[in-house]
């Protein structure tokens, strides 16, 4: 990344986003609470927490599946629930998310034609004639061929879904992506070939995305920069390189230390930072910081307030009263 | 034992080439292929009805009972209401396939004129329940909100009131006959369809593939059409099918207790009906609808279950 | 060499379809030790959870079948119990860890009434012997409070909670084996790190044998001291834990490792997958179930299947590679032959 921030375009402007889910009298639960981020043109953004962190929500009140509770969304500069007909029908064309499971993101009754080639159709990229030559093209850039076009999903193995999944989002030619855990669900060796298939693509067409994960490694691996989230709040915001190395939030560290490596010598040397306790409930937080109590290093202040998000080196975001004291 | 293994290779070795063991690498080909048979979730469902002797047999049945209920009064020497004199109460016979009723008239002709009635009620009367419930159940499970409550609310008072009295009721406005029947039992009816594809779609719209046809900007109409009907449209069917038989046991009962058609028009109720009057005298009079009347139930329910589990995803591809 | 409690020849599990037959597990063999923690690794569909759930017979029989094989604890045949001689080892001998804490616990039972059920049937205790044993169990697998714990309801419970309450029924009846399905799949990481804890102090504990299925290499490595790598319903590489990390000789296997995105991995650097997928095991290849996946195929690859070889004591890899026909390639290093 040399461009600088004022030169990057900003695709999507993300401000003071809240995400609340009122589930009975006096019951609210804070899926997302103000969650502030910028994605600019071309680069992949990740967003990484456990479940029931806020990352999907977030993903899915970028598409308009929710509307927020507070907080502005801008596409281009512009607020997304401000559209009219025709705007609302570009932003359809250029904003696409590929699912998680890829089991039930591929309606059972329809023919991966159908399933390919309905949304070119909706948005004029492909007639009644030309739908099917243009299927097979989007077909084969996933690594299937006109074979599969006419048999339904069940018949698929997981990846193979998936990459139809990919195929869809792709066929109407958008600009940026959201990915919602898009291999979690998928056998080791058919992660690499989604995650590969998304690298080539994105240089191919030059998209943008929102890559959400529960998989630090994963995440790593794809994103210019990294989201950690937990209970809804950011916790940690910083370009990968500098997250993986220099962790400043507890959080992230117990994660990075979590993660199972996959050799054998390297895991006997590993320390590990246990934590323990698990994931508290997202009804009706209290209003401190999320993680004060599975945290080693919380204090009073820890359990009090609620730590804003500070920028303690350029491009580096931390919300916690002690960062950098451990 | 390592020793035993290596002689084993060794004896395979035989036959063997050195150019069988040359490097060629990936089959891109065959890497992807799909070896199963393509089947569609119509092809599949036949199969398994097929395979389900009871509801194999069930469906011949009915496709038989409709075809003589068309056919059979026209190719008749008698007419439905043609009363014989000299021929009242008779049993089984030649001339009279079914007997006759107290009055002399054909009750092989009757029973397939009355089957005509009972079975256009039921179908009816369970298609209009259907299309009611399933229009109305999918906005209320699709948009829920104030809509939803007010067709909850309107549900619940109907249930609240025994459907009997709303039969008697509609008939006593209306008048007696087919029009009525049907009315009166797609007021009390479609309650039940409605609740159910409410749930349904409840179901549904969370599911991926309906996020994602949103995404895509579908338009609500394509999404419920597209996306959603096709999913439950197998338990619709199911659904369908067994809602028949009740109508027709409704039918019945109502033209039993001589709310529903009155004579000389004939339905399955109506003969019945006059069967247990003749009980003593011409058993076979309540016999006969009896036993069609038994016989469409039962294979209607059964047909239901055999579509209930042709239908069932968790079924596929198993036997 | 005697420790061994479980010993699994030539296995062949399959069930009958409309289409045929689908031949599930073909010709597995292998044994568990005792105090040893076995790794079956491999991706859905390779057999592996299949082979498992053959030890305690819960495959449902029919439509699933035996072709062959035998199964042998502590020397009895298990392929030809009956469901009531099952009943009796399943829980107090072979303990079973399902995937999913959320649907495989009763949600109608209390935690403690579902760790009680072990016992019924099963030798005299009074209630009271009952309820201290399973409150015992609680505390051990890590539950707080287990008296309250005891009268709750699995939807009380979080997920992490619920597999330690799975792992206690498993544990209660004091087995000699575990067989641990993807215990963690379902787990956030931070909570997956605690399950993976507890097993192994358990094993250290009791000398419990425990067979790990996993999808993840990272939780072999960790946990393992042997792996058996599954492909297409066979083995296709068995050994320690180091061989198969460091002496990979399967290129499946090889495939496997070299597949992963690992913290270490630049974003630059690109990911080597396994190109296709897996066989369908409706009409298994006639050769190596991994032929045409394999970049290192050869023509025999796909007309015979590979004979098992053995590379060292643990070592076994069946792979045409191993013969001495074929070209020394590194599987690891990819198509550079070696000369």
């Amino acid at each position: 990344m040399s461009k600088t921030a004022e030169q990057r375009e900003p695709l999507f402007e993300v401000t003071d986003l809240c995400q609340y889910f009122h589930i009975a009298r006096g019951k609210t639960l804070k899926a997302v609470d103000h969650v502030h981020f910028t994605i600019y043109k071309g680069e992949t953004l990740g967003l990484v927490g456990e479940s029931g962190c806020g990352k999907s929500t977030t993903g899915r009140c970028l598409v308009k599946l929710y509307k927020p509770e507070s907080g502005t969304i801008k596409y281009r500069g512009k607020d997304i629930f401000t559209y009219t007909k025709e705007e609302e029908k570009q932003f359809r064309k250029n904003v696409q998310m590929i699912f998680q499971n890829p089991h039930s993101s591929l309606n059972p009754r329809m023919t991966v034609k159908d399933i390919v080639g309905s949304g070119m159709k909706l948005h004029g990229l492909a007639t009644d004639k030309d739908v099917d030559q243009k299927v097979e093209e989007i077909l084969k850039e996933v690594g299937l061929n006109r074979d599969h076009m006419s048999r339904f999903p069940h018949e698929f193995s997981g990846g193979q879904k998936q990459r139809i999944g990919i195929a869809r989002a792709l066929a109407v030619k958008p600009e940026f992506v959201i990915c919602d855990e898009p291999i979690s669900a998928l056998d080791v060796s058919i992660q690499a070939q989604v995650l590969n298939m998304l690298k080539k693509l994105q240089e191919e067409m030059g998209l943008t995305y929102l890559f959400i994960a529960h998989d630090l490694s994963v995440v790593k691996y794809i994103s210019d920069r990294v989201i950690v989230m937990y209970l809804g709040t950011m916790v940690e915001f910083a370009d990968s390189e500098e997250l993986y190395q220099n962790p400043m939030h507890p959080y992230t560290q117990v994660l990075l230390s979590s993660i199972p490596v996959a050799d054998p010598k390297l895991v006997r040397k590993k320390k590990r930072i246990l934590i323990k306790g698990e994931i508290p409930s997202p009804i009706n937080p209290k209003d401190c910081c999320r993680f004060a109590e599975r945290c080693p290093y919380a204090t009073d202040e820890c359990r009090n307030s609620l730590p804003p998000l500070r920028e303690l080196k350029p491009g580096h975001f931390v919300a916690c009263h002690r960062a950098g004291q451990f | 034992m390592s020793e035993n293994i290596h002689q084993q290779t060794e004896a395979r070795s035989v036959n063997l080439t050195r150019d069988q063991f040359v490097i060629i690498g990936k089959n891109l080909e065959k890497m992807e292929s799909i070896s199963r048979p393509s089947l569609t979730f119509w092809q599949e469902a036949w199969r398994r009805i097929r395979g389900n002797k009871a509801a194999y047999v069930s469906l011949i049945l009915l496709i038989l009972y409709g075809l003589l209920a068309v056919f059979a009064p026209m190719f008749s020497r008698y007419g439905f209401d043609q009363q014989d004199a000299y021929a009242m109460s008779q049993s089984f016979s030649a001339e009279h396939w079914l007997g006759t009723d107290s009055l002399g008239r054909d009750l092989w002709v009757r029973v397939w004129m009355g089957a005509r009635v009972s079975l256009t009620i039921g179908l009816l009367a369970a298609a209009l329940n259907t299309i009611i419930g399933t229009v109305l159940g999918g906005f209320c499970g699709y948009y829920g909100g104030k809509f939803d409550m007010i067709v909850m609310r309107i549900i619940d008072v109907i249930y609240g009131i025994p459907s009997l009295i709303v039969c008697i009721l509609v008939m006593v406005v209306l008048g007696s006959g087919v029009q009525s029947l049907i009315i009166a039992m797609v007021i009390v009816g479609w309650t039940g369809t409605c609740r159910f594809t409410r749930g349904e779609v409840y179901r549904l719209k969370e599911q991926e593939f309906v996020l994602a046809a949103r995404v895509m900007g579908e338009p609500v109409f394509t999404i419920i059409m597209r996306e959603i009907v096709p999913n439950i449209m197998g338990l619709l069917i199911t659904n369908l099918t067994m809602a028949i038989p009740s109508a027709i046991f409704q039918e019945a009962f109502l033209s039993y207790i001589g709310l529903g058609i009155s004579p000389p028009q004939a339905s399955w109720g109506v003969l019945a009906k006059e069967g247990t009057r003749m009980l003593k005298v011409a058993p076979h009079m309540l016999y006969v609808p009896a036993f069609f009347i038994c016989t469409t139930v039962l294979a209607l329910n059964q047909l239901g279950n055999g579509l209930r589990d042709a239908f069932d995803p968790r079924l596929r591809g198993t036997e | 060499m005697d420790n061994n409690i479980l010993e699994i020849k030539n296995l062949q599990f399959s069930f009958r379809t409309y289409g045929g037959v689908v031949k599930s597990v073909r010709d597995v063999s292998f044994n568990v030790r005792k105090g040893e923690i076995l790794g079956i690794v491999g991706e859905s569909g390779c057999g592996k959870s299949v082979t498992s759930q053959c030890i305690l017979r819960l495959n449902p029989e029919p439509p699933g079948f035996f072709e062959g094989g035998s199964i042998k604890y502590r020397g009895e045949e298990i392929i030809t119990k009956t469901d009531k001689e099952m009943r009796k080892i399943r829980g107090t001998e072979i303990g079973f860890i399902f995937q999913d804490p959320m649907t495989s616990l009763n949600p109608t039972m209390t935690v403690g009434k579902q760790i009680e059920e072990v016992f019924v049937g099963k030798g005299n205790m009074t209630r009271k012997q009952k309820k201290e044993r399973a409150l015992e169990i609680l505390r051990l697998v890590g539950i707080n409070e287990p008296e309250r714990r005891y009268h709750q309801y699995p939807h009380e419970l979080s997920g992490g909670m619920k597999q330690r309450v799975m792992i206690a029924i498993a544990l209660v009846g004091n087995p000699s084996i575990i067989i641990a399905d993807e215990p963690t799949t379902s787990l956030d990481v931070t909570i997956e790190a605690q399950i993976l804890d507890l097993l192994m102090e358990l094993r250290d504990k009791f000398q419990t044998s425990i067979i790990l299925i996993t999808h993840d290499l990272g939780v072999i490595a960790k946990m393992c001291d042997r792996v058996l790598v599954m492909y297409g319903g066979k083995i296709a590489e068995k050994g320690t834990v180091d061989e198969i990390f460091y002496e990979t000789a399967h290129p499946y296997t090889a495939g496997l490792i070299k597949s992963i995105a690992t913290l270490d991995t630049s974003k630059e650097q690109k990911l080597v997958p396994i190109d296709g997928t897996p066989p369908d095991l409706f009409a298994p290849p006639k050769g190596c179930p991994f032929a045409a996946r394999c970049e290192f195929a050869m023509p025999i690859c796909s007309e015979e299947q590979p004979e098992d070889h053995r590379l060292s004591e643990e070592h076994i890899c069946a792979c045409w590679l191993q013969h001495e026909y074929a070209p020394k390639v590194s599987v690891m290093k990819g198509m550079e032959v070696q000369k």
